[in-house]
């Protein structure tokens, strides 16, 4: 157990020692505050139907730069160590494989946390101020936040096995962003092109993390998208240590 | 502490290491040398179980490292080439990193830190960026995360290359008083080095082992040639050809330095012509300027036990 704290720590830590972590929170605190500004106009402007957070999770403003995140945090997990060497020190130390990935993911997972706590305030501000809820309930922002939890958990688990493959961390952004995109854009497809049968619609809805968040930010809890994310993040989880291990054999 | 048995691995297509066998006992310092591209990474990259044979076996104070890995990685304490570092981390805090890492308990980490810091010269730069040291510095950064879990077992993969001499000597001295209490593997192609620190040398060439002796009886080894110089006025006589019937003597180069004739002579092992020479340049009445008898070196050892066709 403290030899994973140990590596978990190095994770987390390794983060801020780089400009990286710093560029990313900036920029990432800037348009969620850009984006809460924005729908908090519309809200203003126009009579609406759905709140705060339904309208904040859905725009276009949202989901770019939430999509283009998990790129930026894990592209340099696995492939910085193959570059510099370090793969070898790391190895070579009395841990086990799975210890490393397991930490490397929830490092990353963890400052993925970090990335999203700021946007709370949002909500706890314009609550505070105008003395109305930013959810229909309380649970709203619960089952919100768990369901960016869960969708950073596959998507974090997307990068890092991303990054495993490759030494070259822009290789490993591409693979991610690309892997990415096609999990929450694909199931607009039936839509875009015209498909009207209501089997076929569901079936691309049921893997939709955009319709999982019109879901969740009004407050309803689905098991079909827990269950999906947890056994996904678990599958890539496990192929990264297949991976590790492989590139680690074969080096 | 290690032990070898018919470690073989193969490359795609290539053979790194041929059926090596090989034991170190317990507070050797042996030294493990080869030209670039020997095996010596290779075997060294197997017993710290960062590739794995494709046959044979080789265990760590008991464990087998395939097998029991961790157990045996637990009492290495290695130092890879080239000295792969995270240099965005400060020294000091990557060797508290490493020691938790490798398991030292949390009430003895000060200690163990402060000591290898103080063993490897860091004290001044303990505060700095490992990103921003010298090759020098670096080589003692990784000496120090070798040394810091107190090991039984210290695998050093050229350990001195980048250092300077002052460096050079400081850690030769370092290593050598590991001796005794600890068992060092220590890989390199720097030949004097080994005389200086090894109790024992391993000569691998292509993937075998050509010769595993102290150094000095590898220097008294059978077919280790001695040479000699000698440098005489010999006019208009073909002195080769005399020279070369001189029983001892295996081959000769022949240059000219103005009126005197310069000869190194390579000798055949544990001969010494010398007395044979003197008569046959009197019996000439050539003027003898020089003769010096040069001992085989640890160098001639090895490039006779290495040369490609042998």
């Amino acid at each position: 157990m403290k030899t994973f704290f140990t590596l978990f720590g190095r994770e987390v830590k390794s983060f801020f020692y780089s400009p990286i972590a710093y560029v990313v929170l900036f920029y990432f605190m800037l348009l969620a505050g850009i984006n809460f500004w924005f729908q908090i106009q519309i809200v203003n402007g126009y009579p609406a139907e759905l709140t705060i957070v339904e309208i904040v999770f859905a725009q276009a403003l949202f989901w770019f730069p939430f999509i283009l995140s998990f790129p930026l945090i894990t592209m340099r997990v696995y492939s910085e160590e193959y570059r510099m060497g370090t793969l070898e020190t790391l190895t070579t130390a009395p841990v086990r494989d799975w210890q490393i990935v397991i930490a490397k993911f929830l490092g990353v997972l963890f400052f993925y946390c970090i990335l999203w706590a700021p946007s709370f305030i949002s909500f706890a501000t314009f609550h505070r101020i105008t003395g109305d809820s930013a959810a229909n309930s309380a649970g709203a922002y619960w089952t919100t936040f768990l369901l960016l939890f869960l969708m950073g958990m596959f998507f974090c688990s997307v990068g890092c096995f991303a990054s495993a493959l490759t030494k070259d961390q822009i290789i490993a952004a591409t693979i991610s962003f690309s892997v990415i995109l096609i999990c929450v854009f694909l199931p607009f497809l039936p839509m875009v092109m015209n498909i009207t049968s209501p089997a076929i619609r569901d079936i691309f809805a049921y893997f939709s993390p955009v319709q999982h968040m019109e879901d969740f930010s009004k407050g309803i809890i689905d098991s079909r998208p827990i269950a999906w994310y947890v056994s996904m993040t678990a599958l890539m989880t496990y192929l990264t240590l297949q991976v590790f291990q492989y590139r680690k054999w074969k080096a | 502490m290690i032990k070898v048995e018919n470690l073989t691995k193969r490359y795609a297509g290539v053979t790194a290491i041929n059926n090596l066998n090989f034991e170190v006992e317990k507070g050797e310092i042996v030294g493990f040398l080869g030209p670039n591209g020997a095996g010596k990474s290779t075997t060294m990259k197997i017993l710290t179980s960062y590739l794995p044979a494709s046959s044979g076996r080789a265990t760590i104070a008991g464990f087998d490292v395939f097998e029991q890995s961790v157990e045996a990685r637990r009492h290495i304490g290695y130092l890879p080439e080239n000295t792969p570092l995270y240099t965005d981390m400060r020294v000091g805090e990557y060797l508290r990193y490493r020691a938790n890492l490798k398991g030292v308990p949390g009430r003895k980490l000060k200690q163990s830190v402060g000591d290898v810091v103080e063993l490897c010269s860091l004290r001044d730069v303990e505060r700095k960026l490992i990103g921003a040291l010298s090759k020098g510095y670096r080589q003692r950064v990784g000496l120090a995360d070798a040394l810091v879990h107190d090991p039984d077992l210290l695998i050093l993969d050229e350990p001195t290359i980048g250092l300077d001499p002052n460096q050079i000597r400081q850690v030769r001295e370092l290593i050598k008083n590991l001796g005794g209490k600890r068992t060092v593997l220590i890989s390199t192609h720097i030949l004097p080095e080994v005389e200086i620190m090894c109790s024992r040398v391993i000569v691998i060439h292509k993937g075998k082992i050509r010769a595993s002796d102290t150094a000095e009886n590898l220097l008294k080894g059978q077919r280790t040639a001695g040479s000699m110089r000698f440098e005489a006025k010999v006019g208009n006589d073909n002195a080769s050809a005399e020279l070369l019937k001189v029983p001892g003597i295996k081959d000769l180069t022949a240059d000219k330095d103005g009126d005197y004739s310069i000869f190194q002579l390579r000798l055949e092992a544990n001969t010494d012509p010398s007395e044979e020479v003197m008569r046959l340049a009197n019996s000439k009445h050539w003027t003898v300027r020089e003769i010096t008898r040069r001992r085989p070196t640890l160098e001639d050892v090895f490039v006779e036990l290495t040369h490609s066709d042998s």
